[in-house]
């Protein structure tokens, strides 16, 4: 047998920036240290929340005599489809009584990403162009460029978003980007709870949005990666979807329920198809179905299974509402209290941006030298970005992190310059 | 003007249509040899008593959560499930020079063996390296690999239908004529649609010539322990090639032999020349993973990963599988038994010669037509019938409506 490996030019690929934190963070033996980037929601110990009714409906589940372990449809549990549909546009969206909305059962947000970069890269505007550029938010949340990539898209661009000077969103910049992006351009848009900042658009700065997008004939691809969490009301979460589906858009939207459900490794997600007809939708789900063949065949049960008993069962579903709340609440709290330590610490900004943003993350504005110096000398992690993730700060390592970044604002930073 | 206003109704998959034509069909005597699963005796899906067993286990433990899966996915899962294709003693797992990336079902090992192959394999994301898939195969081989980006994907010769076993020669003759370095998707036990196995001798020509030209082997295992009831015999191709020093991979699904099916468990076994070489392959599939589904689901690996590491758990399951085999052994016997006492014309011994899941009856496209319209005995186009549809109840039925069919319909 031959002595050299096939792979022998296979190289080691790089570490992304995440996992470099998190093995850093891992091999630092301090005592005072914090990681302050993740995409889970942590509950107070660290660790991905689990809903309080996870456990009794998971046990249900699997105790439950009728339900087998067979294959799912290609295209998903048709309940959950249609249930995940509802929670996105609303049950009495005009798009699902015109049955030009649905869905297709996805390996979480990546999968339904994955999915709709394949759409687009296979089938978008397949008697012309194919598919133009892909505009993606600067900055923006980890993976996605990556994937869109896996799916063949190689022409990713990227819109203004998160203004340093504001240290908030700014849609003028946004607006000019797409004043001047090629016609039938795809645009990815957060419908809320935006990764990697947090900022959020105004309902009135959608509306601009919404006209330019018109206007220009620009194709939105939504990401409603944690709906619930960002107002804590699920309906106004997806706010910004629905407008664009009431002015008659068609577009793809990308959900998960990884972190408004706590189910992380569950991998549930849907992606969403709203498009002018309902044969429309038809022809395209037939083709997604083809797709998803080849992919992973079919999706998992039972995560989605759960999402469905939730949504469906008026109990559950106020339960599930009031966990939402609460988690939502305990964010802001978090966000509060760093805002006013720092004050306390006499930081010379206002940080009012911590408190404006929403969901998850929070993009402290903090420059790159500021971020090498928290991560070289104080042990607090983050990504070069400046963006955290809120519910990373638990209230042990609160006074850490902002005493860590004070010093990292107040302080010369010459050796850190390059 | 919609963007989407020119896209095609994509052709549906034949099986899921028979299913769907099954469904909607009325008559009482209906029987459906198209099913994609295992059936009880009565017709019913079967959760194994392990997996119920283990999954209440599962449910009840606290220290168990929900948090994300290493993209990679479960440890235990991996590390149990290469095993399990390779052998406990296996000397490539003792060299350290085996991976395993836990995936969606087989499809979603595939997949990633076959983006992984596409961009670092034959070169630098050489495209037109010929993929060569068995004449038959399972239909979904070849979308795996097209959609992966590979624009070669070619039939090696593999049934003989005249004489309804193993195109050995022809099998031979295209690996002899295959371009280097071309990648050869092998059935490792219960070939899909066919349910004809090559014997040991002659993997170990198969295996001789891949080795002298150069030719990359990726096992799809699908019905480890399903085929003959002995995970041992079932694995003997895959471990013949890791003894004669092979770099391979395996796709291994956990679908039928655990009855898995909806919770998409799967493993991409890789057997490396060394320990850097594994590494590097893994970091790499790594990253493709991120790209498709982020990080596989825990359900279906942690109970395969309990019941395999688990003694007492790993005997039930031995067990609990060759109930499942045993009763297709069981239905092919019966069948075989039948058409002869009927006197059906044509020779019946592929019926018990063939293994696993499928058999290739050699009925043709009419016969099947008619067998379908005039008697509702669902089967595919190919003749490919699923042993796990017939039940003692509906065996008379089939054979006798066998029986009509070929001597009414040549």
């Amino acid at each position: 047998m031959a002595a050299l490996s096939s792979f022998a030019d296979t190289p080691t690929a790089q570490p992304s920036e995440e996992d470099r934190l998190s093995l850093a963070f891992l091999k630092d033996r301090s005592t005072e240290k914090a990681l302050l980037w993740c995409t889970e929601y942590l509950n107070e110990e660290g660790h991905g929340s689990l809903l309080p009714m996870t456990r009794k409906v998971m046990l249900q589940i699997c105790s439950d005599p009728t339900l087998t372990l067979d294959y799912l449809p290609t295209l998903g549990l048709p309940e959950f489809t249609r249930s995940a549909t509802e929670l996105a546009l609303g049950r009495d969206s005009p798009a699902i009584r015109e049955n030009r909305a649905g869905g297709v059962q996805t390996l979480g947000g990546t999968g339904a990403i994955r999915l709709g970069a394949e759409l687009l890269q296979h089938w978008y505007n397949v008697g012309g162009a194919r598919c133009g550029p892909v505009y993606l938010s600067s900055p923006s949340g980890g993976s996605v460029a990556a994937t869109l990539q896996g799916a063949g898209i190689s022409d990713i661009r990227s819109y203004r978003y998160w203004d340093p000077d504001k240290k908030g969103f700014s849609v003028e910049p946004l607006l000019e980007d797409l004043e001047v992006a090629p016609e039938q351009s795809v645009i990815v848009l957060y419908a809320s709870a935006h990764c990697p900042t947090g900022a959020e658009p105004s309902q009135s700065d959608w509306k601009q949005i919404a006209e330019v997008m018109r206007r220009r004939r620009l194709f939105p691809f939504f990401l409603l990666p944690s709906q619930g969490l960002c107002w804590g009301d699920p309906a106004q979460d997806a706010w910004s979807l629905r407008y664009f589906v009431s002015l008659g858009f068609e577009l793809l939207c990308a959900q998960s329920f990884s972190t408004n459900f706590g189910l992380y490794s569950d991998r549930v997600g849907s992606l969403l198809l709203v498009l002018k007809h309902s044969s429309l939708l038809l022809a395209v789900q037939s083709q997604a179905a083809s797709l998803v063949h080849a992919l992973w065949s079919r999706p998992p049960g039972g995560g989605a299974r759960l999402v469905t008993m939730v949504l469906n069962n008026p109990a559950l579903l106020a339960e599930w509402k009031e966990g939402l709340r609460v988690m939502v609440e305990r964010g802001m709290l978090i966000r509060e209290k760093l805002k006013e330590r720092l004050r306390m610490l006499g930081i010379p900004e206002f940080w009012d941006h911590v408190t404006q943003q929403r969901g998850l993350y929070c993009c402290t504005g903090l420059t790159e030298e500021q971020v090498q110096f928290l991560v070289m000398t104080c042990h607090v992690y983050l990504p070069a970005s400046g963006c955290v993730n809120v519910t990373a700060i638990s209230g042990r390592t609160l006074d850490h992190v902002a005493e860590s970044i004070y010093l990292a604002v107040t302080s010369d930073l010459q050796e850190y310059r390059h | 003007m919609s963007l989407f206003a020119e896209v095609p109704q994509a052709a549906p998959v034949a099986v899921f249509k028979l299913t769907a034509d099954f469904r909607e069909d009325k008559h009482p005597s209906k029987v459906n040899l198209g099913v994609g699963a295992y059936r009880t005796d009565e017709c019913q899906p079967w959760v194994l008593p392990v997996v119920r067993k283990v999954e209440q286990l599962i449910a009840n433990d606290h220290g168990l959560n929900h948090e994300y899966l290493p993209i990679l996915g479960l440890p235990e899962f991996r590390a149990s499930a290469s095993k399990i294709a390779l052998g406990e003693d296996s000397p490539a797992i003792k060299e350290n020079r085996v991976g395993g990336v836990q995936s969606l079902g087989g499809t979603g090992a595939l997949r990633i063996g076959a983006e992984f192959l596409r961009r670092w394999y034959n070169g630098k994301n050489n495209t037109a390296t010929p993929i060569y898939v068995s004449a038959p195969t399972w239909e979904n081989h070849n979308a795996v690999f097209s959609d992966a980006g590979f624009t070669d994907v070619r039939p090696y010769r593999y049934w003989d239908a005249e004489k309804r076993g193993l195109a050995l020669a022809g099998f031979l003759e295209d690996l002899e004529n295959a371009p280097e370095y071309s990648v050869f998707l092998l059935h490792a036990c219960a070939h899909n649609p066919t349910g004809t196995d090559p014997t040991p001798d002659e993997w170990k020509q198969i295996a001789e010539i891949m080795e002298r030209k150069k030719l990359f082997a990726f096992f799809d295992s699908a019905y480890q322990g399903f085929a003959s009831g002995d995970l041992q015999k079932d694995a003997w191709a895959v471990r013949y090639f890791v003894s004669k020093g092979f770099e391979l991979f395996c796709a291994q699904s956990f679908s039928k032999n655990f009855g898995l099916y909806n919770e998409r468990v799967g493993n991409l076994t890789v057997v490396a020349k060394d320990s850097d070489n594994a590494s590097r392959i893994l970091s790499q599939m790594e990253k493709i993973v991120r790209t498709i589904w982020s990080n596989p689901p825990s359900q279906g690996a942690r109970i395969v990963a309990t019941t395999l590491t688990t003694p007492e758990l790993f005997a039930e399951w031995k067990d609990n599988v060759k109930t499942m085999a045993d009763r297709v052994l069981l239905m092919r016997s019966q069948l075989k038994a039948k058409l002869q006492a009927l006197g059906t014309p044509g020779t019946w011994e592929h019926i018990t010669q063939q293994i696993g899941m499928f058999s290739f009856t050699g009925l043709n496209p009419n016969q099947v037509g008619y067998l379908i319209k005039e008697k509702h005995v669902y089967l595919m186009a190919s003749g490919r019938i699923n042993m796990c549809g017939l039940t003692t109840k509906n065996l008379d039925y089939v054979a006798e409506s066998i029986h009509e069919t070929v001597t009414k319909i040549q």
